[in-house]
């Protein structure tokens, strides 16, 4: 199934990373993707987003209006974004930083404590992993050896060391959502 | 070479550089920041020149210093920035020096936005500059065209010596798709007139767009018109999709004719039969396509699409004359048309009929 | 009997548009007696301003590249970095240098650019008939400052040299004058140390030279020639004013 996905949060919190990882998982696997970041002054401390498109099918407009998902990394990216999940579309909230329920009830609202679950690991900065790893259970968007491999790419040979942590992340991810 | 994911910034920056572009002077402006930044870094690792320069004005002019000198040089800017290009982009084309000018354009006019736009179109393909004079427009609509573009760009520029343009907008600047670099071997062209140093029993070589005597003015701009006759005879492209049964054809370039490929899916599904003709060259204008879809029986009015109030809309009209209607949808100010809108359009057409 | 008199190797000799007793004609004859004596004719690449040297890559025998108004240090900053083993000079009046083109002649000092300029200060615009320049003097009477220069209204004339002293990335600036043979001669050596100063690879280099427009002053030419000592040199001190050695 094409996914149409829009991933928000604060600068810093690896929103933009976690969608370049994630199209680029897609196109080792062969689909058509785009990724479409939000840019300018809000870059700066305030919500970033971006939205990312992995199909079978052409991509034509890589703006994402209606999504097939979306991934809240903080309150302000749940109450911009919630409305864009399309019915039946799946919604993933970071938990450990919003502290309410969605509105929605025509959509799948998962809960996920990222940030606990990283600390958990010993690193704050790989709850993007965390939260992909739940995203990627859910949907099967890509695989996580994909992910993997593409992360791999964007470390480089210097950092592989911290191959390791960002798989245990992804995997504690996928265990903290159903199927 | 395998495929990589990038940004179109960075994939017109790394094209350039395959292309043989050694030479780069630019100055800040969003949403094309990432041009100058991988030029910055890059072009020292392949013995090239970079620099941030004082002023678009400045940049402009030493685009047109390094090109009379022979290099492959570029500039890149967005919207308010390319109108301060526009004095040496007049020059330029005036004393025939080839370059390319990458414009990421954003909403206006004057300080404008930073989002994406095409309100720029006017200024790229009617001139821009003051005189007589035509720059080749190249409108990519995806990261891996704006890559092949930017390589033909620098040979079109050579051939014609002729300033290019590359016409994007900040969605194409900032989005990433994959993208494969053919690797080709570049074989730039010799430049006899290029201003390197008048050795003793040559001519001496002038780059100069100044004409006193009024004749000679004239003959200068029937020469440079003989040659965008043959421009406009050899260098039009265009790409025309799902034209051969549509009873409405989207006329739209750059990110609205995503849009539009997006909408003539959904307006098919609903029994709609909807085309695109997407000019990649904004000019030459592909004023023949028009007409010939024009004539055909099934096709009964066109929809220009635009993020503008209306600029390309003109040419269409000026293509097809009054043989069928033309209308017209658009966003400005940055703002992105949305497929469902851009279909309720079509079926609102559709209804008038 | 050896000649004294030839025309320099890098003159055209195609007779210029110069008006009568303007000394455009002597400082064009320095630079390319400079060229000449450093034998760089066949590296040489020239710019030309907009003003009244417009037409200058008519004069000089070396390839040419006819610039912008004000953007010679801007197009000669391009081709240097095609040719960085050239020599590139650009020929400026005050109103291309001083007045629009200050942006790009600052920053081409400041970022050390190898090229040489020489700047021709008149302190009118000549070409387009005579209006105020950045560097006509307190009171002078020009076609748009008819009343006289004024401080309060106009500003006080620029000093290009001091000003472009004072950047790191300036080698050689010196102002001279040509209102008699003596500062002529003077002229003459600091043209060709310019040059010099360039092929060294030490930095950016300029020549200021005082000169007239007996035209637009409205002056007979031995009259300006006065007009320049007794006016334009008290205000404008001739003299090195950096020299990185």
């Amino acid at each position: 199934m094409a996914q149409e996905l829009i991933i928000s949060g604060f600068g810093g919190q690896g929103v933009m990373s976690m969608g370049q990882l994630l199209t680029y998982a897609g196109m080792l696997e062969g689909k058509n993707v785009s990724w479409l970041p939000s840019y300018g002054p809000e870059m700066r401390g305030g919500t970033a987003y971006c939205s990312v498109i992995i199909t079978e099918e052409m991509v034509g407009s890589p703006i994402v209006n209606e999504a097939t998902a979306v991934i809240a990394m903080n309150l302000p990216s749940m109450e911009r974004f919630e409305r864009t999940v399309n019915p039946g579309g799946l919604l993933i909230v970071n938990s450990s930083l919003v502290n309410k329920k969605a509105d929605r009830t025509d959509i799948d609202v998962c809960y996920v404590p990222a940030n606990e679950i990283a600390d958990e690991l010993g690193n704050t900065r790989v709850a993007n992993m965390v939260i992909l790893g739940a995203f990627l259970q859910k949907t099967r968007a890509v695989s996580e050896d994909s992910i993997i491999e593409s992360l791999k790419g964007v470390l480089g040979s210097s950092k592989e060391h911290l191959i390791p942590l960002n798989r245990e992340a992804l995997k504690r991810g996928t265990q903290s959502v159903n199927p | 070479m395998a495929k990589v994911l990038m940004k179109g910034n960075e994939a017109i920056a790394e094209a350039a550089i395959q292309a043989g572009c050694r030479y780069f002077f630019g100055y800040p402006i969003t949403p094309q920041n990432e041009i100058p930044a991988y030029m910055a870094k890059m072009l020292p690792k392949v013995g090239g020149s970079f620099i941030q320069a004082e002023s678009e004005v400045s940049a402009i002019n030493m685009v047109y210093g390094a090109a009379g000198a022979g290099g492959r040089v570029m500039t890149s800017s967005s919207s308010p920035g390319i109108s301060l290009k526009q004095e040496g982009i007049s020059y330029i084309a005036g004393a025939e020096l080839p370059c390319l000018i990458v414009n990421i354009v954003r909403g206006g006019p004057g300080l404008g936005g930073i989002q994406p736009a095409q309100s720029d179109y006017f200024q790229a393909v009617k001139g821009g500059g003051h005189g007589d004079y035509r720059v080749v427009v190249l409108a990519p609509a995806g990261i891996q065209e704006m890559a092949d573009l930017v390589i033909d760009a620098f040979d079109i520029a050579d051939r014609y010596r002729n300033p290019v343009m590359i016409m994007g907008d900040g969605m194409l600047g900032q989005m990433m798709e994959p993208v494969e670099f053919a690797k080709k071997e570049v074989t730039i062209s010799e430049k006899p007139w290029a201003t390197i140093g008048n050795k003793e029993g040559k001519p001496r070589n002038i780059i100069n767009s100044l004409f006193l005597d009024t004749q000679d003015m004239e003959n200068h701009v029937l020469k440079l018109f003989e040659k965008y006759k043959e421009i406009e005879k050899n260098e039009v492209r265009v790409e025309c999709y799902n034209c051969e049964d549509a009873e409405i054809i989207i006329a739209a370039y750059g990110t609205t004719a995503r849009i539009a490929k997006n909408v003539i899916q959904k307006a098919g599904a609903q029994g709609i039969k909807v085309g695109l003709i997407r000019p990649i060259t904004l000019w030459p204008f592909p004023t023949d396509v028009f007409k010939k879809w024009a004539e055909a029986d099934h096709v009964k009015s066109f929809l220009t699409v635009e993020m503008s109030m209306g600029q390309m809309i003109e040419d269409v009209r000026l293509s097809i004359k009054d043989t069928k209607p033309v209308h017209f949808y658009g966003r400005t100010g940055g703002m992105v048309p949305l497929p469902g809108d851009l279909l309720k359009e079509i079926i609102k057409i559709r209804g008038e009929k | 009997m050896a000649k004294v008199f030839e025309k320099p190797k890098a003159l055209t000799g195609k007779p210029n548009h110069y008006c009568p007793g303007c000394t455009h004609g002597i400082v064009h004859r320095l630079v390319a007696e400079a060229i000449d004596d450093l034998g760089i004719r066949e590296n040489t690449v020239g710019v030309a301003p907009v003003g009244c040297a417009v037409l200058a890559y008519e004069y000089f025998n070396v390839d040419m590249h006819e610039a912008a108004h004000g953007r010679a240090p801007a197009v000669a900053t391009g081709i240097k970095r095609v040719l960085p083993d050239n020599v590139v000079f650009t020929y400026q009046g005050d109103g291309d240098l001083a007045s629009i083109g200050t942006a790009e002649i600052v920053h081409a000092a400041n970022r050390g650019e190898k090229l040489t300029t020489i700047f021709i200060n008149n302190a009118i615009y000549g070409m387009t008939g005579g209006q105020m320049a950045p560097t006509s003097l307190l009171g002078q009477v020009t076609a748009t400052s008819p009343y006289g220069r004024s401080a309060e209204t106009e500003g006080h004339p620029i000093r290009m040299s001091e000003m472009l002293a004072t950047i790191e990335g300036t080698a050689y600036v010196e102002r001279v004058s040509l209102h008699d043979i003596k500062n002529i001669l003077k002229a003459k050596k600091a043209i060709k140390k310019a040059f010099e100063v360039q092929i060294a690879g030490k930095g950016f280099a300029m020549v200021e030279i005082l000169s007239t427009c007996p035209t637009n002053w409205g002056m007979a030419p031995a009259e300006a020639l006065k007009w320049v000592k007794d006016n334009m040199i008290p205000y404008y001190p001739l003299g090195v004013k950096k020299e990185v050695v």
